[in-house]
């Protein structure tokens, strides 16, 4: 008995001392506050920053705040969205019309926010289609998609859409080489055959418009992702690669043969040169440019049908590769432009690659033999250093301002801080639970505003409460103001976060659009005044000039409209105040609803296939007499001989 | 003294072209969902909104409530009429002060431009009045809203001439805006050549022989 309560009494001891090292663990001092008060913006208060999150498979790109966690608004890129209409109105589908036709989805991954001087400007902000390659550009007044423009001779478009420190090129590489120009050959005879397109779309400084300029033709490697040089090492641009044995089958093994596959270093100032004084073979092709010009408040689509290729070898100096071992994903370059962080994706660590060096390498004619003509630069050469993490099958880099780099992951499940030039690890912190992309604001720039740290997961599993087998992607929010990283929030997120590109709010905020103005509306169909509503008929096509005010359509009343009629209802939203739009939807509308915006036009195409008079309303609870908010349209008979009329109040 | 009694009368009636750049009256209409109010400003030749659609947005508002849309310049005798009264004011207060200064008139003119303009001043308010009183009140019998007070009388949705009022969802607050104040001052100004006037003059009355000639002539 008296041996029992001496084991009580060590236990006891044994629980007071662990409570006190876990009391001093949590606390860093009398002034640190609670993860809650952090990630607390209370009611009224706005964020300090934006994320804008990839949708991933959901085609779409959300927009955030930090620290809160709380979603704003997801922005119709790749995919068709019923609650606006983006794509199923007739001014938003030609937006998605490629030379496959309409392509109605995409799988977005990698948001990038436009730049000058290596710093974020909030201009636009671009993103990747990676399944029908495409680019996107978003505006960031209207936070609506602008332009669309096809990749041609890409597959996979995953190496995308970087863009370089002026804006000059927004990049997009392919992860799958393919044939170049397609054509129908035995599969097996990939090796040599096929190619790797790397694309430099240049962005008109003033209006933003993309414009395809050459597709530098690369060995038939996989182009993973890729990051801009700045400062000193503006004008490359790196690519990580994988299956440089060019297997076309069982990938996971026959792609994982080498001990090193390469960054591709490419020149593209020298190409850009090289293309500017008539180089580059232009070749025949065929891609859509889609464009949604923000006064006709309408999309058009054109085909182009050619593009100039560049054959980089004929480029001296244009094209290095730099070995990096265990088929490298991310592909980061620092604040400064002086490492290039490779993440083997099967290592345990972080290979990172000096700019200085890599010249020196060049210089010096450091070479290990060539790959299709493309010097291979010596590895040691080029090597500025390994970081021993610790964890293992790490994928991406951020930077914040203090010299600190922060890689994610993926399978043991974590985000490690480290000394960029030391490469000491400095700190880890779990994530929950296999960590794709993370993502500081500015973090990907020469700027980066090292206040948080947004990881986002592959899978999710206990986090939230259960919703079935299929459940959304979690993300945490790191504080890395201090010394060690802190988790302050969690937050379930939509679709499928690839990388993410986050901003101070004041620089977007106060250039945000409150409406269109409608004396700045030429929209073709627009109906500027309320004495203009009409209803026009020209063969079995009608259309309906309607405006929209609180809290009725003009005209509400619509009759001599007969059963096989295409009906366009072009509707304009005359009110002028923030954040009143209305919708629009009929009975039976094969598409979607639309939802137009104050001074913006916006149809809908409705074919009536059912005699009778059919209701339509508003869709957005517009006012206090939004219920009140409907009208009716009366379909009659083929072969009737009902003159066309409409009215309201009448 | 005279002399610098006469150049503030001059400079006060100035003040009063702030009137043509400045609006004289402010209407402020906030409500939950207008965290950022609506408001307009009233000019001596029209009304305009605070920011650029506040006038089409208040009109939409209004129209639930059956009230008519706020006058155009061209609706309102008043807009086209009040440029040249407030013209002819400054004029008149100049010549006043340059007669004064070449010592023409007396001070006791400096004090019925005041008068003058102090009678003009409360028609405008009561004219104005008048107008809030008739739009707030003589509203279109069809409204979507008919609101009544607890006596069964309609509500009437006359803004306040002067201060706040809860006018449904909306506070409603009206007040002066600078060309008022700038009015106020430029009159203050006059009052102050008044009295500035009659202490030189009092004086000099005594000692001068002249000067009472030219009172008769004032008081012709």
């Amino acid at each position: 008995m008296k041996n029992l309560n001496y084991i009580i009494c060590i236990l006891f001891g044994l629980g007071i001392t662990l409570n006190s090292c876990n009391q001093s663990q949590n606390t860093n001092g009398a002034l640190s506050s609670s993860a809650a008060e952090k990630v607390y913006v209370a009611p009224g208060e706005q964020d300090e920053y934006y994320a804008f999150l990839s949708g991933g498979y959901s085609g779409n790109l959300t927009v955030y705040g930090l620290p809160s966690g709380r979603m704003f608004k997801e922005i119709p890129v790749f995919s068709q969205f019923p609650t606006s209409g983006y794509g199923y109105s007739e001014e938003t589908k030609p937006m998605l019309n490629t030379s496959f036709g309409f392509v109605p989805w995409d799988d977005l991954h990698h948001p990038d926010i436009s730049q000058t001087n290596g710093e974020l400007d909030g201009r636009w902000i671009f993103v990747n289609g990676n399944n029908t390659p495409r680019i996107a550009r978003v505006s960031l007044s209207t936070f609506e998609t602008e332009e669309i423009i096809e990749v041609p001779n890409s597959a996979g478009n995953h190496s995308s859409s970087f863009i370089t420190e002026n804006t000059e090129y927004v990049v997009a590489g392919t992860r799958f080489s393919v044939p170049v120009p397609q054509r129908d050959m035995p599969i097996n005879e990939y090796k040599g055959n096929f190619k790797g397109a790397l694309s430099f779309i240049s962005v008109a400084p003033d209006n933003g418009r993309l414009n395809l300029e050459f597709q530098v033709l690369m060995p038939g490697f996989n182009y993973d992702l890729s990051h801009p040089g700045r400062g000193k090492s503006h004008g490359w641009f790196f690519f990580s690669t994988y299956n440089t044995e060019e297997a076309s089958s069982l990938l996971e093994v026959m792609a994982s043969q080498n001990d090193k596959d390469f960054i591709a270093a490419v020149n593209w100032k020298k190409i850009e040169e090289y293309v500017k004084n008539g180089g580059g073979t232009k070749m025949p092709a065929n891609y859509a440019h889609n464009v949604y010009d923000e006064e006709t408040h309408t999309g058009t689509s054109t085909m182009i049908k050619e593009v100039v290729t560049v054959d980089p070898t004929k480029v001296p100096g244009s094209l290095y590769f730099l070995p990096t071992p265990k088929s490298p994903h991310g592909c980061d370059v620092d604040p400064t432009g002086e490492y290039i962080i490779g993440s083997g994706k099967l290592s345990a660590d972080i290979t990172v690659h000096s700019f200085d060096k890599m010249l020196a390498a060049i210089e010096g004619e450091k070479f290990d033999g060539e790959a299709y003509g493309i010097p291979i630069l010596n590895f040691e050469e080029v090597l500025a250093g390994t970081v021993k993490s610790g964890g293992l099958g790490p994928l991406h880099t951020e930077f914040d301002d203090k010299g600190n780099a922060y890689t994610t992951f993926f399978i043991s499940s974590e985000v490690v801080k480290w000394k960029v030039g030391t490469w000491e690890v400095v700190d880890r912190k779990p994530t929950y639970y296999s960590v794709g992309h993370l993502m500081i604001p500015g973090g990907n720039s020469r700027k980066p505003f090292g206040k948080y740290v947004v990881a986002m997961n592959k899978i999710t599993k206990d986090r939230y409460l259960p919703t079935g087998p299929e459940m959304e992607h979690s993300a945490q929010i790191y504080d890395i103001s201090g010394e060690k990283m802190e988790l302050i929030y969690d937050f379930p997120t939509h679709g499928e976060p690839h990388y993410a590109a986050g901003c101070p709010a004041d620089l977007l905020a106060s250039n945000s659009k409150k409406i269109y103005r409608l004396d700045e509306n030429k929209h073709k169909y627009a109906t500027i005044g309320p004495d203009d509503a009409r209803v026009e008929r020209d063969g079995n096509e009608v259309h309906i000039y309607m405006s929209t005010i609180r809290s009725h359509f003009t005209p509400d009343n619509i009759e001599g409209i007969k059963v096989g009629d295409k009906v366009y209802f072009h509707i304009t939203n005359h009110e002028q105040d923030f954040d009143v739009p209305h919708g629009f939807t009929i009975i039976g509308q094969g598409t979607s609803e639309i939802l137009v915006m104050p001074g913006q036009t916006k149809t809908s195409l409705w074919e009536p296939k059912k005699v009778g008079v059919w209701p339509f309303y508003c869709t957005d609870f517009c006012s206090a007499l939004h219920q009140e908010m409907q009208g009716y349209v009366r379909v009659s008979p083929a072969n009737s001989n009902i003159d066309l009329s409409w009215s309201l109040g009448e | 003294m005279m002399k610098k009694a006469s150049i503030l009368m001059i400079i006060g009636p100035l003040f009063l072209l702030g009137l043509y750049f400045f609006p004289l009256w402010n209407i402020m209409l906030g409500a939950p969902q207008y965290p950022e109010p609506l408001g307009m400003n009233i000019y001596i030749d029209g009304i305009k909104g605070v920011s650029e659609f506040d006038i089409q947005n208040i009109d939409g508002l209004n129209h639930y409530i059956g009230m008519r849309t706020l006058p155009k310049p061209e609706d309102m005798w008043e807009f086209s009429t009040f440029p040249w009264v407030i013209g002819g004011m400054v004029a008149l207060g100049v010549l006043i002060g340059l007669l004064g200064f070449f010592e023409k008139v007396s001070y006791t003119w400096f004090m019925g431009w005041f008068v003058l303009m102090s009678i003009l001043g409360v028609l405008g308010m009561y004219d104005f009045n008048a107008w809030m009183v008739d739009y707030g009140t003589n509203l279109d019998p069809n409204a979507i809203m008919k609101l009544t007070n607890a006596d069964g009388t309609p509500v009437s949705y006359k803004p306040p001439l002067f201060g706040h009022v809860k006018m449904l969802n909306f506070d409603v607050t009206s007040l002066p805006s600078t060309g008022a104040w700038l009015m106020f001052v430029g009159m203050m100004m006059t009052i102050i050549a008044f009295f500035m006037g009659k202490k030189a003059w009092q004086p000099k009355s005594k000692t001068s022989a002249v000067r009472p000639i030219k009172i008769k002539t004032n008081d012709k």
